[in-house]
């Protein structure tokens, strides 16, 4: 299955692709599942053995018990359902984005209120734009 | 004969939800986002719509990648607000068009678009959110709503040509529909946002200046912006914004505009918020 390589060229952007929405399926059908009140509180009692229900990679379940959220995308998760992690945990959007930043949420939201990131330098890998 | 009136088109950040539903709309934040919002409070006063089309995208709430529709409509008697989570949000149920709704699916689809019709759908934030920024904190929505649900999760969403084609195949279907009804279209998403990876918070002021201004002075142009453009240009989540293509589309061309609101941040995102008048009304 072949993928627009201009897909690929956005830096620090992963494309919820095919190849990423086969990858992930599992990890996101996990996601889903903490939409139940019921499933939230069986993850959070024992995180290890609720994920060992779902046929999710090892390399996919770890990421999830470290919140290591650019894994996570890497793995094949996508933002909307990883969201369900995090508001799992009590944690905002904005809080995700400045982990997934590496910056302090304090700095991500003061680079918000200045007018956010801006995109330049950060259109293409291949362009350096 | 029912007319399209009006379009619209609002950003539907779910953090605006939150900070309506736990009483923080006068917060020094939060204060100027919601009073970007006072001119459409008072316009659709007096406009009195009685049903609006409101296209917005799933957020992994009634649909996850078991079943992924680009287009889908909301034909239902209601919709109940969707548990994102949090629990749902405390705000009225939504109410149907069924007549109408049905009307557009059978219309669009004869048309040739292959809409997947959805008979039983919460919604969530992408679809409440507008209403509450429009309407405020009501016990009950003043309008009924047909939710037009969009793809743009899973790659690729429709194009923007795709979008703005749909919109003129819904003026079609609107306007053959006998019942005398105020029918505005409104579109949601956008702006520039990217709530992922290590570029989150991109934001791009210049690009959507230039989407708003062409939504009247070239929409020519926003039909032939590639997906890439928007990825790169307005962050992951950007590319929301072909949904505002299907309210232009149904406008035509030669739309004036009304009114505008930018503002950033709300969160992670750019508020963009625009009101449009087709040219035959």
């Amino acid at each position: 299955m072949s993928e627009p390589e201009d897909l690929l060229d956005i830096p620090g952007t992963t494309v919820f692709t095919a190849a990423q929405s086969r990858r992930g399926f599992h990890l996101n059908q996990f996601c889903m599942s903490l939409m139940k009140a019921e499933s939230r509180e069986a993850f959070k009692a024992d995180e290890r053995a609720y994920l060992d229900r779902w046929p999710m990679t090892d390399e996919q379940k770890q990421a999830v018990l470290d919140r290591d959220y650019n894994r996570m995308l890497g793995l094949g998760g996508n933002i909307y359902f990883l969201a369900k992690i995090f508001a799992t945990d009590g944690k905002s959007f904005q809080y995700a984005a400045s982990l997934m930043t590496g910056m302090s949420q304090e700095d991500y939201v003061a680079m918000m209120i200045a007018g956010g990131r801006s995109p330049d330098g950060l259109r293409s890998i291949r362009e350096g734009n | 004969m029912a007319r399209i009136t009006a379009g619209l088109a609002t950003s539907h950040v779910p953090a605006i939800g939150a900070a309506l539903d736990l009483g923080k709309t006068q917060d020094d934040y939060w204060k100027p986002v919601f009073a970007g919002y006072d001119w459409a409070k008072a316009w659709v006063k007096d406009e009195k719509p009685d049903v609006v089309i409101l296209v917005y995208n799933d957020h992994a709430s009634a649909f996850s990648l078991e079943l992924i529709p680009t287009f889908a409509i909301g034909c239902a008697e209601s919709f109940s607000p969707a548990d994102e989570g949090f629990g749902p949000r405390p705000v009225p149920v939504v109410e149907g068009h069924p007549d109408l709704a049905w009307h557009i699916a059978q219309s669009t689809i004869l048309d040739e678009f292959d809409m997947t019709i959805v008979n039983k759908m919460d919604v969530d934030h992408g679809l409440t959110v507008p209403l509450s920024l429009v309407f405020g904190q009501v016990d009950k929505w003043p309008v009924k709503v047909i939710p037009i649900a969009v793809n743009v999760v899973q790659y690729p969403p429709p194009t923007g040509n795709r979008c703005w084609k749909l919109g003129e195949a819904i003026a079609r279907a609107v306007e053959s529909f006998p019942e005398d009804l105020n029918v505005q279209i409104w579109g949601t998403g956008g702006m520039s946002h990217q709530l992922q990876g290590p570029r989150a918070g991109l934001i791009n002021r210049e690009f959507d200046t230039a989407f708003l201004d062409k939504l009247t002075a070239d929409p020519e142009a926003l039909r032939a912006m590639k997906h890439i453009e928007y990825l790169r240009e307005s962050g992951s989540e950007g590319i929301e914004l072909v949904m505002w293509l299907i309210m232009a589309g149904a406008l035509g061309r030669g739309a004036q505009e009304l009114h505008r609101f930018y503002h950033v941040p709300a969160s992670n995102t750019a508020v963009g918020h625009i009101v449009l008048r087709p040219s035959q009304t």
